[in-house]
Protein backbone atom coordinates (compact mmCIF):
# COMPACT_ATOMS: atom_id res chain seq x y z
CA UNK A 1 0.00 0.00 0.00
CA UNK A 2 2.79 2.18 1.09
CA UNK A 3 4.06 1.41 -2.46
CA UNK A 4 1.10 2.98 -4.44
CA UNK A 5 0.67 6.17 -1.67
CA UNK A 6 4.01 7.05 -2.48
CA UNK A 7 4.28 6.57 -6.08
CA UNK A 8 0.82 8.95 -5.68
CA UNK A 9 2.86 11.48 -4.02
CA UNK A 10 6.09 11.54 -6.53
CA UNK A 11 3.76 11.89 -9.43
CA UNK A 12 0.52 13.78 -8.04
CA UNK A 13 1.29 16.50 -10.74
CA UNK A 14 0.98 13.87 -13.67
CA UNK A 15 -1.79 12.08 -12.29
CA UNK A 16 -3.23 15.46 -12.45
CA UNK A 17 -2.31 16.14 -16.05
CA UNK A 18 -3.85 12.43 -16.78
CA UNK A 19 -6.98 12.98 -15.62
CA UNK A 20 -7.41 16.75 -17.55
CA UNK A 21 -6.10 14.54 -20.36
CA UNK A 22 -8.76 12.00 -20.30
CA UNK A 23 -11.29 15.13 -20.08
CA UNK A 24 -9.41 16.79 -23.13
CA UNK A 25 -9.68 13.79 -25.16
CA UNK A 26 -13.34 13.27 -24.87
CA UNK A 27 -13.88 16.81 -25.28
CA UNK A 28 -11.48 16.66 -28.50
CA UNK A 29 -13.79 13.88 -29.93
CA UNK A 30 -17.06 14.22 -29.45
CA UNK A 31 -17.84 16.49 -31.75
CA UNK A 32 -16.51 14.65 -34.83
CA UNK A 33 -18.57 13.85 -37.93
CA UNK A 34 -19.06 10.26 -38.91
CA UNK A 35 -17.15 10.87 -42.35
CA UNK A 36 -13.53 11.57 -39.87
CA UNK A 37 -14.27 8.74 -38.18
CA UNK A 38 -11.60 6.41 -39.75
CA UNK A 39 -8.80 9.42 -40.63
CA UNK A 40 -9.36 9.68 -37.12
CA UNK A 41 -8.78 6.25 -35.50
CA UNK A 42 -5.80 6.33 -38.06
CA UNK A 43 -4.37 9.25 -36.60
CA UNK A 44 -4.93 8.41 -33.47
CA UNK A 45 -2.98 5.40 -34.25
CA UNK A 46 -0.17 7.15 -35.65
CA UNK A 47 -0.19 9.46 -32.11
CA UNK A 48 0.42 6.42 -29.84
CA UNK A 49 3.20 5.45 -31.58
CA UNK A 50 4.66 8.05 -29.65
CA UNK A 51 5.73 4.96 -27.02
CA UNK A 52 8.75 4.76 -29.76
CA UNK A 53 10.15 7.09 -27.41
CA UNK A 54 10.55 4.52 -24.62
CA UNK A 55 11.72 2.64 -27.02
CA UNK A 56 14.83 4.85 -27.57
CA UNK A 57 15.55 5.24 -24.04
CA UNK A 58 15.47 1.42 -23.68
CA UNK A 59 17.50 0.75 -26.44
CA UNK A 60 19.98 4.05 -25.66
CA UNK A 61 20.53 2.33 -22.67
CA UNK A 62 20.66 -1.39 -23.07
CA UNK A 63 24.36 -3.45 -22.46
CA UNK A 64 22.94 -6.97 -23.07
CA UNK A 65 23.28 -8.40 -26.44
CA UNK A 66 19.78 -9.72 -25.71
CA UNK A 67 18.63 -6.18 -24.14
CA UNK A 68 20.07 -4.68 -27.44
CA UNK A 69 18.26 -7.12 -29.59
CA UNK A 70 14.89 -6.59 -28.13
CA UNK A 71 15.53 -2.48 -28.14
CA UNK A 72 16.09 -2.98 -31.49
CA UNK A 73 13.20 -4.95 -32.44
CA UNK A 74 10.61 -2.44 -30.19
CA UNK A 75 12.36 0.89 -32.21
CA UNK A 76 11.89 -0.79 -35.33
CA UNK A 77 8.20 -1.73 -34.43
CA UNK A 78 7.40 1.72 -33.08
CA UNK A 79 8.66 3.28 -35.84
CA UNK A 80 6.22 1.22 -37.90
CA UNK A 81 3.39 2.45 -35.96
CA UNK A 82 4.63 6.20 -36.28
CA UNK A 83 5.59 5.99 -39.92
CA UNK A 84 2.64 3.61 -41.48
CA UNK A 85 0.09 5.54 -39.26
CA UNK A 86 0.49 8.87 -40.31
CA UNK A 87 1.06 8.09 -44.24
CA UNK A 88 -1.78 6.14 -44.05
CA UNK A 89 -4.42 8.97 -42.57
CA UNK A 90 -2.81 11.38 -45.24
CA UNK A 91 -3.58 9.06 -47.87
CA UNK A 92 -7.31 8.75 -46.64
CA UNK A 93 -7.48 12.50 -46.06
CA UNK A 94 -5.57 13.06 -49.37
CA UNK A 95 -8.89 12.34 -51.20
CA UNK A 96 -11.00 14.21 -49.31
CA UNK A 97 -9.27 17.07 -50.37
CA UNK A 98 -10.27 16.72 -54.13
CA UNK A 99 -14.18 17.22 -53.37
CA UNK A 100 -15.37 20.45 -55.44
CA UNK B 1 11.94 7.88 -10.85
CA UNK B 2 12.06 10.26 -8.03
CA UNK B 3 15.17 11.65 -9.43
CA UNK B 4 17.01 14.88 -7.75
CA UNK B 5 16.17 17.25 -9.77
CA UNK B 6 19.50 19.07 -11.49
CA UNK B 7 19.09 22.02 -14.25
CA UNK B 8 21.10 21.08 -17.17
CA UNK B 9 20.22 22.96 -20.37
CA UNK B 10 20.02 19.77 -22.20
CA UNK B 11 16.90 18.76 -20.00
CA UNK B 12 15.19 21.63 -20.02
CA UNK B 13 15.65 21.67 -24.40
CA UNK B 14 13.84 17.70 -24.17
CA UNK B 15 11.13 18.74 -21.51
CA UNK B 16 9.93 22.14 -23.14
CA UNK B 17 10.49 19.80 -26.50
CA UNK B 18 7.93 17.41 -25.34
CA UNK B 19 5.55 20.32 -23.88
CA UNK B 20 5.67 21.89 -27.66
CA UNK B 21 5.27 18.04 -28.81
CA UNK B 22 2.30 17.81 -26.75
CA UNK B 23 0.49 20.97 -27.58
CA UNK B 24 0.91 19.56 -31.03
CA UNK B 25 -0.36 16.64 -30.53
CA UNK B 26 -3.41 18.09 -29.00
CA UNK B 27 -4.03 20.50 -31.83
CA UNK B 28 -3.50 17.76 -34.40
CA UNK B 29 -6.40 15.31 -33.11
CA UNK B 30 -8.33 18.79 -32.70
CA UNK B 31 -7.82 19.56 -36.08
CA UNK B 32 -8.59 16.12 -37.41
CA UNK B 33 -11.93 16.25 -36.12
CA UNK B 34 -12.92 18.60 -38.80
CA UNK B 35 -13.06 17.89 -42.38
CA UNK B 36 -11.21 21.16 -44.01
CA UNK B 37 -8.15 20.76 -41.11
CA UNK B 38 -7.97 17.26 -40.79
CA UNK B 39 -5.39 17.14 -43.19
CA UNK B 40 -3.37 19.50 -41.66
CA UNK B 41 -4.08 18.19 -38.64
CA UNK B 42 -2.39 15.05 -39.43
CA UNK B 43 0.84 16.63 -40.32
CA UNK B 44 1.03 18.92 -37.29
CA UNK B 45 0.55 15.52 -34.93
CA UNK B 46 3.96 14.29 -37.64
CA UNK B 47 6.26 16.95 -36.52
CA UNK B 48 5.02 16.68 -33.00
CA UNK B 49 6.32 13.71 -33.52
CA UNK B 50 9.46 14.36 -34.97
CA UNK B 51 10.28 16.68 -31.99
CA UNK B 52 9.75 14.58 -29.58
CA UNK B 53 11.93 11.74 -31.63
CA UNK B 54 14.84 13.77 -32.18
CA UNK B 55 14.68 15.99 -28.66
CA UNK B 56 15.10 12.76 -27.19
CA UNK B 57 17.84 11.29 -28.83
CA UNK B 58 20.08 14.44 -29.03
CA UNK B 59 18.84 15.55 -24.76
CA UNK B 60 17.91 12.54 -23.04
CA UNK B 61 19.57 11.48 -19.91
CA UNK B 62 19.30 8.57 -17.88
CA UNK B 63 21.21 8.96 -14.40
CA UNK B 64 23.60 11.53 -16.35
CA UNK B 65 24.27 8.75 -19.17
CA UNK B 66 23.21 10.26 -22.50
CA UNK B 67 21.14 8.10 -24.89
CA UNK B 68 24.00 5.73 -26.44
CA UNK B 69 23.68 2.82 -29.20
CA UNK B 70 22.47 5.91 -31.34
CA UNK B 71 23.59 4.21 -34.64
CA UNK B 72 21.54 1.12 -33.90
CA UNK B 73 18.57 3.36 -33.00
CA UNK B 74 18.72 5.22 -36.39
CA UNK B 75 19.53 2.18 -38.19
CA UNK B 76 16.19 0.60 -36.25
CA UNK B 77 14.51 3.49 -37.37
CA UNK B 78 15.46 3.89 -41.04
CA UNK B 79 14.17 0.17 -41.26
CA UNK B 80 11.08 0.92 -40.00
CA UNK B 81 10.27 4.37 -42.01
CA UNK B 82 11.43 1.95 -45.40
CA UNK B 83 8.98 -1.12 -44.26
CA UNK B 84 6.21 1.47 -42.85
CA UNK B 85 6.31 3.92 -45.61
CA UNK B 86 6.19 1.08 -48.01
CA UNK B 87 3.47 -0.45 -46.96
CA UNK B 88 1.23 2.36 -46.28
CA UNK B 89 1.58 3.60 -49.71
CA UNK B 90 0.96 0.18 -51.49
CA UNK B 91 -1.65 -1.25 -50.05
CA UNK B 92 -5.36 -0.29 -51.22
CA UNK B 93 -7.31 1.57 -50.22
CA UNK B 94 -9.96 -1.12 -49.47
CA UNK B 95 -7.01 -3.09 -47.10
CA UNK B 96 -7.23 0.41 -45.37
CA UNK B 97 -8.82 -1.44 -41.78
CA UNK B 98 -6.60 -4.15 -42.16
CA UNK B 99 -3.76 -1.78 -42.33
CA UNK B 100 -4.75 0.51 -38.86
CA UNK B 101 -5.08 -2.83 -36.80
CA UNK B 102 -1.40 -3.64 -37.90
CA UNK B 103 0.21 -0.45 -37.95
CA UNK B 104 -1.76 -0.35 -34.04
CA UNK B 105 -0.58 -3.71 -33.45
CA UNK B 106 3.04 -2.51 -34.01
CA UNK B 107 2.89 0.31 -31.26
CA UNK B 108 1.05 -2.72 -29.28
CA UNK B 109 3.98 -4.82 -29.38
CA UNK B 110 6.75 -2.36 -28.74
CA UNK B 111 5.07 -0.90 -25.44
CA UNK B 112 4.81 -4.62 -24.14
CA UNK B 113 8.84 -5.58 -25.35
CA UNK B 114 9.68 -1.82 -23.28
CA UNK B 115 7.61 -3.34 -20.17
CA UNK B 116 9.72 -6.69 -20.74
CA UNK B 117 13.03 -5.08 -20.96
CA UNK B 118 12.85 -2.46 -18.01
CA UNK B 119 11.05 -5.34 -15.68
CA UNK B 120 14.57 -6.98 -14.37
CA UNK B 121 15.94 -3.40 -13.40
CA UNK B 122 13.68 -2.22 -11.11
CA UNK B 123 15.58 -0.05 -8.73
CA UNK B 124 16.40 -2.37 -6.00
CA UNK B 125 16.59 0.27 -3.57
CA UNK B 126 12.96 0.61 -4.48
CA UNK B 127 12.24 -2.71 -3.92
CA UNK B 128 14.02 -3.20 -0.56
CA UNK B 129 12.13 -0.16 0.56
CA UNK B 130 8.21 -1.06 -0.42
CA UNK B 131 8.81 -4.45 -1.61
CA UNK B 132 7.18 -5.20 -5.23
CA UNK B 133 3.54 -3.61 -4.50
CA UNK B 134 4.33 -0.27 -5.94
CA UNK B 135 3.25 2.25 -8.93
CA UNK B 136 6.57 1.50 -10.92
CA UNK B 137 5.90 -2.09 -10.96
CA UNK B 138 2.03 -1.73 -11.28
CA UNK B 139 2.86 0.81 -14.40
CA UNK B 140 5.40 -2.21 -15.86
CA UNK B 141 2.53 -4.88 -15.80
CA UNK B 142 -0.01 -3.08 -16.97
CA UNK B 143 1.99 -1.78 -20.21
CA UNK B 144 3.22 -5.36 -20.99
CA UNK B 145 -0.15 -6.90 -20.33
CA UNK B 146 -2.40 -4.12 -22.15
CA UNK B 147 0.71 -4.10 -24.95
CA UNK B 148 0.53 -7.81 -25.42
CA UNK B 149 -3.10 -8.06 -25.66
CA UNK B 150 -3.67 -5.10 -27.91
CA UNK B 151 -0.73 -6.85 -29.87
CA UNK B 152 -2.42 -10.04 -30.21
CA UNK B 153 -5.58 -8.92 -30.68
CA UNK B 154 -4.60 -6.57 -33.62
CA UNK B 155 -3.06 -9.12 -35.58
CA UNK B 156 -6.03 -11.55 -35.57
CA UNK B 157 -7.91 -8.99 -36.35
CA UNK B 158 -6.18 -7.84 -39.27
CA UNK B 159 -6.01 -11.60 -40.47
CA UNK B 160 -10.07 -11.62 -40.01
CA UNK B 161 -10.34 -8.32 -42.24
CA UNK B 162 -7.83 -9.87 -44.47
CA UNK B 163 -9.87 -12.96 -44.84
CA UNK B 164 -7.22 -15.50 -43.57
CA UNK B 165 -8.44 -16.32 -39.98
CA UNK B 166 -11.98 -17.19 -39.78
CA UNK B 167 -14.56 -16.70 -36.90
CA UNK B 168 -14.08 -18.87 -33.94
CA UNK B 169 -18.14 -18.76 -32.19
CA UNK B 170 -18.05 -20.79 -29.26
CA UNK B 171 -20.43 -20.57 -26.56
CA UNK B 172 -17.97 -21.11 -23.77
CA UNK B 173 -15.94 -18.57 -25.11
CA UNK B 174 -16.99 -15.78 -23.26
CA UNK B 175 -16.53 -17.56 -19.88
CA UNK B 176 -12.83 -18.51 -21.01
CA UNK B 177 -12.23 -14.95 -21.82
CA UNK B 178 -13.31 -14.00 -18.13
CA UNK B 179 -11.33 -17.23 -16.65
CA UNK B 180 -8.20 -15.90 -18.42
CA UNK B 181 -9.16 -12.09 -17.11
CA UNK B 182 -8.73 -13.43 -13.69
CA UNK B 183 -6.01 -15.20 -14.44
CA UNK B 184 -4.27 -11.94 -15.47
CA UNK B 185 -5.18 -10.43 -12.26
CA UNK B 186 -4.42 -12.31 -10.02
CA UNK B 187 -1.08 -12.97 -11.48
CA UNK B 188 -0.44 -9.27 -11.62
CA UNK B 189 -1.39 -9.61 -7.70
CA UNK B 190 0.87 -13.01 -7.04
CA UNK B 191 4.29 -10.88 -8.88
CA UNK B 192 3.65 -7.71 -7.00
CA UNK B 193 2.90 -9.58 -3.94
CA UNK B 194 6.31 -11.45 -3.89
CA UNK B 195 9.10 -11.00 -1.48
CA UNK B 196 12.69 -10.91 -3.33
CA UNK B 197 15.35 -8.64 -3.21
CA UNK B 198 15.77 -8.22 -7.25
CA UNK B 199 13.22 -8.40 -9.79
CA UNK B 200 14.99 -10.18 -12.11
CA UNK B 201 14.71 -13.17 -10.09
CA UNK B 202 10.42 -12.89 -11.19
CA UNK B 203 11.75 -12.97 -14.93
CA UNK B 204 10.31 -15.95 -15.54
CA UNK B 205 6.72 -15.16 -14.03
CA UNK B 206 6.99 -12.37 -16.27
CA UNK B 207 7.43 -14.58 -19.79
CA UNK B 208 4.30 -16.46 -18.32
CA UNK B 209 2.12 -13.47 -17.84
CA UNK B 210 2.97 -12.16 -21.43
CA UNK B 211 2.21 -15.60 -22.95
CA UNK B 212 -1.26 -15.38 -20.95
CA UNK B 213 -2.19 -12.07 -22.14
CA UNK B 214 -1.03 -12.60 -25.59
CA UNK B 215 -3.93 -15.69 -25.31
CA UNK B 216 -6.39 -13.33 -23.79
CA UNK B 217 -5.75 -11.04 -27.03
CA UNK B 218 -6.25 -13.94 -29.49
CA UNK B 219 -9.44 -15.40 -27.50
CA UNK B 220 -10.86 -11.95 -27.14
CA UNK B 221 -11.13 -11.32 -30.77
CA UNK B 222 -11.69 -14.62 -32.00
CA UNK B 223 -14.99 -14.63 -31.41
CA UNK B 224 -15.87 -11.09 -32.56
CA UNK B 225 -17.66 -11.13 -36.14
CA UNK B 226 -19.74 -8.75 -38.00
CA UNK B 227 -20.42 -5.33 -37.69
CA UNK B 228 -18.66 -5.51 -34.34
CA UNK B 229 -15.13 -5.45 -36.47
CA UNK B 230 -14.83 -1.86 -36.30
CA UNK B 231 -15.79 -1.45 -32.61
CA UNK B 232 -12.99 -3.76 -31.88
CA UNK B 233 -10.20 -1.84 -33.60
CA UNK B 234 -11.07 1.37 -32.04
CA UNK B 235 -10.97 -0.57 -28.64
CA UNK B 236 -7.56 -1.98 -29.28
CA UNK B 237 -6.75 1.54 -30.81
CA UNK B 238 -7.16 2.77 -27.01
CA UNK B 239 -5.80 0.00 -25.41
CA UNK B 240 -2.33 0.66 -27.21
CA UNK B 241 -2.70 4.18 -26.25
CA UNK B 242 -3.05 3.06 -22.48
CA UNK B 243 0.32 1.02 -22.80
CA UNK B 244 2.03 3.76 -24.45
CA UNK B 245 0.93 5.92 -21.26
CA UNK B 246 2.34 3.23 -18.64
CA UNK B 247 5.91 4.02 -20.52
CA UNK B 248 4.92 7.81 -19.56
CA UNK B 249 4.94 7.05 -16.24
CA UNK B 250 7.78 4.33 -16.07
CA UNK B 251 10.26 7.22 -17.87
CA UNK B 252 8.39 10.07 -16.03
CA UNK B 253 7.82 10.92 -19.74
CA UNK B 254 5.07 14.06 -20.61
CA UNK B 255 5.17 13.64 -24.52
CA UNK B 256 4.08 9.72 -24.05
CA UNK B 257 1.75 10.21 -21.35
CA UNK B 258 -0.07 12.89 -23.22
CA UNK B 259 0.22 11.28 -26.65
CA UNK B 260 -0.97 7.85 -24.74
CA UNK B 261 -4.07 9.00 -22.65
CA UNK B 262 -5.00 11.31 -25.57
CA UNK B 263 -5.57 8.42 -27.91
CA UNK B 264 -6.38 6.25 -24.65
CA UNK B 265 -9.30 8.33 -24.16
CA UNK B 266 -10.23 9.63 -27.41
CA UNK B 267 -10.27 6.08 -28.67
CA UNK B 268 -12.60 4.99 -26.23
CA UNK B 269 -15.10 7.82 -26.83
CA UNK B 270 -14.93 7.22 -30.28
CA UNK B 271 -15.42 3.17 -29.64
CA UNK B 272 -18.67 4.20 -27.31
CA UNK B 273 -19.76 6.50 -30.09
CA UNK B 274 -19.56 3.49 -32.64
CA UNK B 275 -20.90 1.40 -30.25
CA UNK B 276 -24.21 3.58 -29.80
CA UNK B 277 -24.54 3.45 -33.89
CA UNK B 278 -25.60 -0.27 -33.45
CA UNK B 279 -27.23 0.07 -30.54
CA UNK B 280 -24.98 -2.35 -28.56
CA UNK B 281 -23.26 -1.74 -24.99
CA UNK B 282 -19.56 -2.21 -25.38
CA UNK B 283 -19.93 -4.55 -22.86
CA UNK B 284 -22.39 -6.24 -25.03
CA UNK B 285 -19.52 -6.12 -27.39
CA UNK B 286 -16.45 -7.66 -25.55
CA UNK B 287 -18.14 -10.74 -23.19
CA UNK B 288 -20.82 -11.67 -25.55
CA UNK B 289 -20.61 -13.78 -28.73
CA UNK B 290 -22.94 -11.55 -31.29
CA UNK B 291 -25.57 -13.49 -32.14
CA UNK B 292 -25.10 -15.90 -29.78
CA UNK B 293 -23.36 -18.58 -32.81
CA UNK B 294 -26.35 -17.25 -35.25
CA UNK B 295 -28.95 -19.60 -33.96
CA UNK B 296 -31.88 -16.41 -34.44
CA UNK B 297 -31.87 -16.63 -37.89
CA UNK B 298 -35.21 -15.73 -39.23
CA UNK B 299 -36.95 -18.48 -41.50
CA UNK B 300 -35.90 -17.54 -44.98
CA UNK B 301 -39.42 -17.62 -47.01
CA UNK B 302 -40.33 -16.27 -50.06
CA UNK B 303 -38.85 -16.58 -53.99
CA UNK B 304 -36.20 -14.19 -55.21
CA UNK B 305 -36.82 -12.64 -58.01
CA UNK B 306 -34.13 -11.56 -60.23
CA UNK B 307 -33.81 -8.54 -62.71
CA UNK B 308 -31.63 -8.52 -66.01
CA UNK B 309 -29.30 -5.55 -66.29
CA UNK B 310 -30.85 -4.08 -68.88
CA UNK B 311 -33.96 -4.02 -67.05
CA UNK B 312 -32.34 -2.84 -64.23
CA UNK B 313 -30.70 0.28 -66.63
CA UNK B 314 -33.85 1.02 -67.72
CA UNK B 315 -35.56 1.21 -64.20
CA UNK B 316 -32.60 3.66 -62.92
CA UNK B 317 -32.44 5.27 -66.09
CA UNK B 318 -36.02 6.64 -65.99
CA UNK B 319 -36.30 7.27 -61.83
CA UNK B 320 -35.93 10.63 -60.49
CA UNK B 321 -34.74 10.09 -57.05
CA UNK B 322 -31.50 7.01 -56.61
CA UNK B 323 -30.38 6.28 -53.56
CA UNK B 324 -27.24 4.36 -53.37
CA UNK B 325 -26.31 1.82 -50.60
CA UNK B 326 -22.63 0.79 -50.43
CA UNK B 327 -21.40 -1.93 -48.09
CA UNK B 328 -18.40 -4.17 -48.01
CA UNK B 329 -18.89 -5.46 -51.38
CA UNK B 330 -18.51 -2.87 -53.43
CA UNK B 331 -14.93 -2.83 -51.22
CA UNK B 332 -13.88 -5.85 -52.36
CA UNK B 333 -14.74 -5.69 -55.68
CA UNK B 334 -12.55 -2.04 -55.93
CA UNK B 335 -16.34 -1.02 -57.74
CA UNK B 336 -16.13 2.39 -56.43
CA UNK B 337 -15.01 4.28 -59.77
CA UNK B 338 -17.34 2.39 -61.76
CA UNK B 339 -19.78 3.00 -59.11
CA UNK B 340 -19.22 6.87 -59.82
CA UNK B 341 -19.20 6.33 -63.38
CA UNK B 342 -23.16 5.52 -63.01
CA UNK B 343 -23.96 7.88 -60.78
CA UNK B 344 -22.68 10.96 -63.08
CA UNK B 345 -23.93 8.96 -66.19
CA UNK B 346 -27.39 9.24 -63.79
CA UNK B 347 -27.20 12.44 -63.12
CA UNK B 348 -26.35 13.49 -66.70
CA UNK B 349 -30.17 11.94 -67.51
CA UNK B 350 -31.67 14.08 -64.98
CA UNK B 351 -31.73 11.51 -62.30
CA UNK B 352 -30.70 12.71 -58.45
CA UNK B 353 -28.41 10.20 -57.16
CA UNK B 354 -27.30 10.28 -53.43
CA UNK B 355 -25.15 7.69 -51.60
CA UNK B 356 -27.03 6.22 -47.76
CA UNK B 357 -23.68 5.92 -45.83
CA UNK B 358 -24.10 3.75 -42.74
CA UNK B 359 -21.80 4.78 -40.04
CA UNK B 360 -20.94 1.04 -39.46
CA UNK B 361 -21.13 0.04 -43.44
CA UNK B 362 -17.66 -1.92 -44.15
CA UNK B 363 -15.24 -2.87 -41.90
CA UNK B 364 -14.58 0.41 -39.83
CA UNK B 365 -16.15 3.93 -39.02
CA UNK B 366 -16.50 5.53 -41.91
CA UNK B 367 -15.26 2.88 -44.19
CA UNK B 368 -17.94 3.97 -46.94
CA UNK B 369 -17.31 7.95 -46.55
CA UNK B 370 -13.43 7.08 -47.56
CA UNK B 371 -14.30 4.65 -50.32
CA UNK B 372 -16.41 7.45 -52.21
CA UNK B 373 -14.15 9.96 -51.62
CA UNK B 374 -11.26 7.90 -53.13
CA UNK B 375 -13.82 7.95 -56.19
CA UNK B 376 -14.05 11.68 -55.85
CA UNK B 377 -17.84 11.17 -55.32
CA UNK B 378 -18.97 14.97 -54.08
CA UNK B 379 -19.03 15.29 -50.33
CA UNK B 380 -22.86 16.24 -50.63
CA UNK B 381 -23.99 13.28 -52.31
CA UNK B 382 -22.66 11.79 -49.26
CA UNK B 383 -25.69 11.56 -46.97
CA UNK B 384 -26.01 9.83 -43.42
CA UNK B 385 -28.65 6.82 -42.90
CA UNK B 386 -30.83 8.77 -40.65
CA UNK B 387 -30.85 11.77 -43.02
CA UNK B 388 -31.74 9.68 -46.62
CA UNK B 389 -34.57 7.44 -44.32
CA UNK B 390 -37.31 9.58 -44.34
CA UNK B 391 -37.28 10.30 -47.61
CA UNK B 392 -36.69 6.73 -48.94
CA UNK B 393 -40.46 6.71 -49.62
CA UNK B 394 -40.50 9.49 -52.68
CA UNK B 395 -37.53 7.35 -53.51
CA UNK B 396 -37.80 5.59 -56.90
CA UNK B 397 -34.96 3.13 -56.38
CA UNK B 398 -32.75 2.05 -53.83
CA UNK B 399 -29.64 0.39 -55.22
CA UNK B 400 -27.95 -1.89 -52.62
CA UNK B 401 -24.64 -2.85 -53.55
CA UNK B 402 -22.23 -5.47 -51.33
CA UNK B 403 -24.50 -4.11 -48.35
CA UNK B 404 -25.95 -6.78 -46.36
CA UNK B 405 -26.61 -6.46 -42.39
CA UNK B 406 -27.20 -2.82 -42.91
CA UNK B 407 -30.10 -2.83 -44.72
CA UNK B 408 -31.86 -6.13 -43.02
CA UNK B 409 -35.40 -5.27 -41.57
CA UNK B 410 -34.99 -7.49 -38.91
CA UNK B 411 -32.89 -5.00 -36.96
CA UNK B 412 -36.57 -3.62 -36.65
CA UNK B 413 -39.08 -6.52 -36.70
CA UNK B 414 -37.15 -9.26 -35.29
CA UNK B 415 -36.83 -8.97 -31.19
CA UNK B 416 -34.99 -12.44 -32.12
CA UNK B 417 -32.74 -11.18 -34.05
CA UNK B 418 -28.92 -10.66 -33.31
CA UNK B 419 -29.11 -7.13 -35.36
CA UNK B 420 -32.16 -6.29 -33.82
CA UNK B 421 -32.50 -2.20 -31.93
CA UNK B 422 -29.33 -1.48 -35.03
CA UNK B 423 -30.39 1.18 -36.98
CA UNK B 424 -30.85 0.74 -40.86
CA UNK B 425 -30.87 2.38 -44.01
CA UNK B 426 -35.16 1.70 -43.93
CA UNK B 427 -34.20 0.10 -47.92
CA UNK B 428 -37.71 -1.46 -48.33
CA UNK B 429 -39.67 2.00 -47.71
CA UNK B 430 -38.17 2.38 -51.39
CA UNK B 431 -40.65 2.42 -54.48
CA UNK B 432 -37.69 -0.07 -56.03
CA UNK B 433 -35.08 -2.27 -54.53
CA UNK B 434 -32.55 -3.37 -56.07
CA UNK B 435 -29.97 -5.55 -54.48
CA UNK B 436 -26.35 -6.34 -56.04
CA UNK B 437 -25.09 -8.99 -54.88
CA UNK B 438 -22.10 -11.84 -55.52
CA UNK B 439 -25.10 -14.79 -54.28
CA UNK B 440 -27.73 -15.39 -51.68
CA UNK B 441 -24.75 -16.01 -49.03
CA UNK B 442 -25.54 -14.07 -45.61
CA UNK B 443 -23.37 -10.90 -44.57
CA UNK B 444 -21.01 -10.64 -42.17
CA UNK B 445 -23.25 -10.69 -39.04
CA UNK B 446 -24.49 -14.42 -40.49
CA UNK B 447 -27.77 -13.59 -40.74
CA UNK B 448 -30.83 -14.34 -43.06
CA UNK B 449 -31.92 -10.89 -44.84
CA UNK B 450 -35.88 -10.63 -45.61
CA UNK B 451 -35.38 -7.74 -47.57
CA UNK B 452 -34.11 -10.27 -50.24
CA UNK B 453 -37.53 -11.66 -49.85
CA UNK B 454 -39.59 -8.34 -50.40
CA UNK B 455 -42.20 -8.44 -53.69
CA UNK B 456 -40.36 -4.53 -54.40
CA UNK B 457 -36.69 -6.21 -54.67
CA UNK B 458 -35.51 -7.61 -57.29
CA UNK B 459 -31.89 -9.57 -57.35
CA UNK B 460 -28.70 -8.83 -59.41
CA UNK B 461 -26.29 -11.35 -59.00
CA UNK B 462 -22.66 -10.91 -60.06
CA UNK B 463 -19.45 -9.17 -58.96
CA UNK B 464 -20.20 -5.67 -58.21
CA UNK B 465 -17.79 -4.40 -60.49
CA UNK B 466 -18.10 -6.23 -63.67
CA UNK B 467 -22.33 -5.49 -62.83
CA UNK B 468 -21.82 -2.06 -62.63
CA UNK B 469 -19.49 -2.32 -65.69
CA UNK B 470 -22.05 -3.68 -67.78
CA UNK B 471 -25.30 -1.32 -66.12
CA UNK B 472 -22.63 1.55 -67.17
CA UNK B 473 -22.41 0.07 -70.72
CA UNK B 474 -26.82 -0.49 -71.14
CA UNK B 475 -27.37 3.06 -69.77
CA UNK B 476 -25.12 4.47 -72.16
CA UNK B 477 -26.35 2.85 -75.18
CA UNK B 478 -30.45 4.23 -74.03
Amino acid sequence: MEGFLEFFMANRGIIYMVILSIFLGIEVISHVPAILHTPLMSGANAIHGVVIIGAIIVMGHAETTGAMILGFLAVVLGTLNVVGGFVVTDRMLEMFKKKK
Amino acid sequence: MNDVFQFSAGISVLEITYIVASVFFILGLKMLSHPLTARRGNIIAAIGMILAIAATILFHQKDGAPIGNIGWIIGAMIIGTAIGWIIAVKVKMTAMPQLVSFFNGMGGAAAALISMMEFPHISSELIARTGMANGHVLAILLGLVIGSVSWAGSMIAFGKLDGWIGDLRVKAMKYVNVTILVVIIAFIVYIMTRDVQASSELTPLILILFAVAVAYGVLFVMPIGGADMPVVISLLNSFTGVAAAMGGFLYNNQAMLTGGILVGSAGTILTILMCRAMNRSLLNVIVGVFGGGGAAAATEGGTVKEITVSDAAVLLSYSKKVVIVPGYGLAVAQAQHICHELDKLLDEKGVEVRYAIHPVAGRMPGHMNVLMAEADVPYEQLVESDEVNPDLPNTDVIVVIGANDVVNPAAEDDPSSPIYGMPIVKARDAKNIIVMKRGMGKGYAAIANMLFYNDKTRMLFGDAKSTLQALVTEVKAL
